[in-house]
């Protein structure tokens, strides 16, 4: 017995024989699959403002979410209790979706022991309260030494501490412990009455200890204080934007929020499934330029969007999406593979137990290609030059994709020159990616800040990619 | 609704029980040694269901509570909320909230709002109308909705489904300033998302509705058929070149507009200095034929509350008068830290209608396009390319192009961009077609001006 098993089960009084139970009592006729999840977490944020420690919060939630499938058709319900009566309640309420059966097979539970890609630890007490403090006084104290125009500083810090075990129909048996830090440092600069915010920050499934660990010789915290401020200084002298068709390159890392909007949400297995992503029945066909190979990988070490198993109990996976611009595969979780005759890509996730789980991506990011990435700037006589962008929007149907600059430059014969203002950058995802015409060998991952939204559930994801230029896109400037 | 019928209801009578536990946790508060406590209290449930291509998709049962409690302890906070509404997890809430205010600072802004600005009765505001459906016909209605919408047009190749949500639930909020109020209330709605066209030239689109009183949606009928028709209109976009020209929001976009005024003329963006409306108390801000007021009493409204989340009272204002700003919307902190005093916005505005003082400026949809003339009609928007503190404005949008006050063509992939001020300046007129399903009850609003980029 693991302490997932003991926090969620055996201290609610369920044991095997329950699960066993409840899950035979929702399989018949048209039930085909039914699972139940279990999940409790801890949440803690402080907040510095004006040099002081103004909030501190700390959130607990707890509960068991039950699905039955039948068909197309999925049956809900959860319960913020977890106890024998509730699990029982919710399952009858679930099973409602079909006719009553007699009671079914339920595959025997195997407990699985997938490699851990990040380990089971509790960060919220891995500072104590007073190091926590003064972790956000050095992040203020740092922003605002670095230039006397920081007008204001706001440091955020939080951790979450998860546990969570599914046990399925199917014999799918797992557990998994999620710990999640993340530092946020945003700040305010002033000149002759003008006035730009920016924000840097980063986290990973660790704990607080990541936000020591050295990054070029200096202390990660100190680097977010850096960042925010250097972005704040660029958007100060930042002219207008260019208004128009330009080819744009896009800066490493965090800039992947291309392939997220462009690519990643047309290739979720539920809208292939339906047949409304523009990307729908393309398996096998160019979708990209040849020099795109785009991957979702639920398997990097501690990184934000990692999975040792999936909100399903399927491992997280490397997936390859697009391989030399050639659509590979789709990301799927049970219930959309089961229908599509694949196999879930262990991309199947939920916000919580009050919510059905859905194919969303992990850490999405392209391959690193063979330019450099200065050559990749010296090949441009006008366009621009966006390292930064706010995050993004797309629409699945039509493939339609925005995302917003929070930094960026022109390009001008090759060389990086003046600023320019935050901007929507708009295309077509198709269209975009057979644009690309150059790939850096730079590939980076974002440094763990990747919040993705979709039906109103948000999860943590990453994304990154290396340097690299799309011949046209349109930019929403003002000149 | 009649009282009667209010006293056989398990979610009344469980709104009763809520309120005693409410005031036995700022007991708790006290004890531990919170100086100041506040604690809100809210439960929901309801039945989701969704359809596509006849079918039954899903099938959801929610029911969700959720208590947060916020302590002061000679001038330090700390908060804690839990969605595990057990006696223990809820003791532990306070101990948690009471155990961060050692840590945090002394803040002498912080703390409960001023007891006479506190709504000590809750208003019976008509909220209330819970709907019991069984399963079945939530699913015949969400069914009916799409079928109409599938039946409308040969050109509709798939679909995203409809959906019937039925949720019913109660908020209770309670400080240590004895104040200790509750209110039920309900909220319906019923939307159809289809797609039209197919391989490279698909879209999508969706209609909905969304009331109190379940008896007031608009029929699933005209859902269908007016997601069909929203989808239709968008099929074979084109492209526009970069260039300027006037802008018209759709009334249901037009609310994106007055969102970001709200967040300019927020307590919280103005002590952090990150608006680009600073010291605009007075000033003119809109043209003079425009005015906002809010109403937060209006019955059955969306957004109609007898008190904000710190329990405030609310109250009629008005916003915008002939253009000029006539309040700002204030927390009972931000309010403190500028010196002023709560204006009952914690947690948001209730019910905003705009309107205008002059017919030459206003006018249904037709006129509207009109006055138009030639230009952008806008009514989607994509992204998130708006700076409040500078007022930088630089959205995604898609929409059709105008000439000569006929709509001509749907358009996509452009962008529009601007300058908030500006555009809140050059607004030409708003139209009389006002847009009931939010907060903001707003018509179109055509801007003399804005650049649009493209090809």
């Amino acid at each position: 017995m693991n302490k997932v098993e003991q926090a969620l089960l055996t201290d609610s009084h369920i044991d095997d024989a329950i699960l066993t139970n409840t899950l035979e009592s929702m399989m018949g006729r048209q039930v085909d699959f039914a699972d139940l999840y279990f999940q409790s977490s801890k949440h803690e944020s402080w907040m510095l403002e004006d040099g002081i420690v103004k909030e501190g919060s700390y959130n607990m939630e707890r509960g068991v979410g039950v699905r039955a499938i039948s068909g197309e058709k999925t049956g809900f319900a959860y319960s913020d209790d977890i106890s024998p009566q509730a699990l029982q309640q919710a399952a009858d309420a679930a099973k409602g979706i079909a006719e009553n059966g007699q009671g079914g097979q339920v595959q025997a539970f195997k407990r699985q022991s997938p490699i851990k890609i990040y380990q089971a630890i509790e960060p919220l007490a891995s500072l104590t309260q007073e190091q926590k403090i003064a972790l956000l006084h050095e992040v203020e104290a740092h922003a605002r030494q670095l230039d006397s125009r920081v007008s204001q500083v706001i440091v955020s810090l939080s951790g979450v501490y998860e546990k969570i075990l599914v046990a399925a129909s199917d014999g799918t048996y797992g557990t998994d412990i999620r710990p999640l830090v993340r530092l946020n440092c945003s700040v305010l600069v002033e000149e002759n009455g003008k006035r730009e915010r920016a924000s840097a920050g980063g986290g990973a499934r660790t704990d607080y200890s990541y936000f020591f660990e050295l990054e070029n010789t200096k202390a990660r915290y100190l680097t977010y204080a850096e960042e925010a401020v250097r972005q704040a200084l660029v958007n100060l002298v930042a002219v207008e934007a260019p208004a128009g068709s330009f080819p744009v390159v896009l800066g490493a890392g965090w800039p992947g929020v291309l392939l997220h909007e462009a690519v990643g949400h047309g290739l979720e297995g539920d809208f292939n499934r339906k047949g409304s992503s523009t990307f729908s029945g393309k398996v096998g066909s160019k979708v990209c330029s040849e020099l795109c190979t785009i991957v979702d990988d639920g398997t990097m070490a501690n990184r934000r969007g990692s999975l040792s198993i999936d909100d399903e109990g399927t491992p997280g996976q490397y997936n390859v999406l697009i391989e030399k611009g050639i659509l590979k595969g789709y990301m799927q979780d049970k219930h959309n593979a089961s229908l599509m005759g694949v196999n879930s890509t262990g991309n199947g996730r939920r916000e919580s137990y009050a919510h059905l789980p859905m194919p969303r991506m992990t850490n999405t990011y392209m391959l690193a290609g063979e330019s450099s990435p200065e050559d990749i700037i010296k090949s441009v006589k006008k366009g621009i030059y966006a390292p930064n962008f706010a995050g993004g929007q797309v629409d699945i149907t039509s493939g339609k994709f925005v995302f917003t600059s929070s930094e960026a430059y022109l390009i001008e014969n090759g060389e990086i020159t003046t600023p320019v203002k935050g901007a929507t950058l708009i295309g077509s995802g198709p269209e975009a990616m057979k644009n690309v015409s150059m790939v850096g060998n730079d590939l980076k991952l974002d440094a763990g800040v990747g919040v993705c939204g979709k039906d109103g559930q948000s999860v943590p994801v990453g994304v990154g990619q290396p340097t690299l230029k799309i011949n046209e896109m349109t930019i929403g400037g003002t000149q | 609704m009649t009282t009667a019928s209010k006293i056989n209801d398990p979610l009344i009578e469980q709104m009763g029980e809520v309120k005693e536990r409410v005031a036995k946790v700022l007991e708790l508060a006290k004890t531990l040694g919170a100086d100041g406590a506040e604690v809100a209290m809210s439960r929901q449930q309801g039945l989701s269901v969704g359809t596509r291509l006849g079918e039954v998709e899903n099938v959801e049962f929610t029911n969700d509570g959720a208590l947060g409690i916020t302590v002061y302890q000679q001038g330090r906070k700390g908060s804690a909320s839990t969605a595990d509404l057990s006696e223990k997890a809820l003791s532990q809430a306070v101990e948690a909230a009471v155990n961060i205010a050692k840590y945090t600072s002394v803040d002498d802004c912080s703390g409960l709002a001023d007891k006479t600005l506190l709504a000590m009765q809750s208003k019976d505001l008509d909220l209330y109308h819970p709907k019991a459906l069984t399963t079945e016909q939530a699913i015949d209605i969400a069914k009916a909705c799409e079928q109409s919408a599938l039946e409308s047009d040969q050109r509709i190749s798939n679909s995203d489904g409809a959906s019937l949500d039925c949720f019913s639930g109660f908020k209770v909020y309670g400080n240590s300033h004895d104040q200790l109020v509750a209110y039920p209330s309900s909220r319906h709605s019923l939307s159809c998302v289809v797609i039209a066209g197919s391989d490279d030239d698909m879209q999508r689109d969706y209609a909905y509705d969304v009331n109190r009183d379940f008896s007031l949606l608009d029929s699933g009928v005209d859902i269908g058929q007016k997601a069909a028709h929203e989808v239709i209109s968008r099929l074979h976009p084109q492209k526009l070149s970069t260039m300027k020209v006037p802008v018209l929001f759709r009334a249901d976009i037009a609310n994106t507009l007055w969102g970001h005024f709200i967040a300019a003329i927020s307590g919280g963006n103005l002590y952090r200095k990150s608006s680009f409306l600073l010291e605009a108390l007075g000033e003119i801000v809109f043209p003079e034929f425009l005015s906002i007021q809010e109403r937060p009493h209006i019955p059955k409204a969306l957004a109609s509350s007898a008190f904000d989340s710190e329990g405030v009272a609310t109250q009629d204002r008005d916003i915008i008068t002939d253009g000029a700003l006539q309040t700002y919307l204030l927390t009972s902190y931000s309010a403190r830290k500028l010196g002023l005093t709560t204006t009952g916005h914690a947690g948001g505005i209730h019910n905003w209608l705009v309107s205008t003082n002059n017919a030459q400026h206003s006018g249904d949809f037709d006129a509207m396009l009109k006055t138009l003339g030639t230009g952008l009609l806008v009514t989607e928007l994509m992204g998130q390319g708006v700076n409040v503190v500078n007022g930088d404005y630089s959205r995604g949008a898609a929409g059709f192009w105008v000439e000569n006050g006929e709509i001509a063509y749907p358009v996509s992939e452009i962008t529009i961009a601007g300058k908030l001020q500006d555009m809140f300046k050059g607004i030409i007129a708003v139209g009389s077609d006002i847009d009931m399903h939010g907060s903001i009850r707003t018509g179109s609003v055509l801007i003399e001006e804005m650049q649009v980029a493209g090809q």
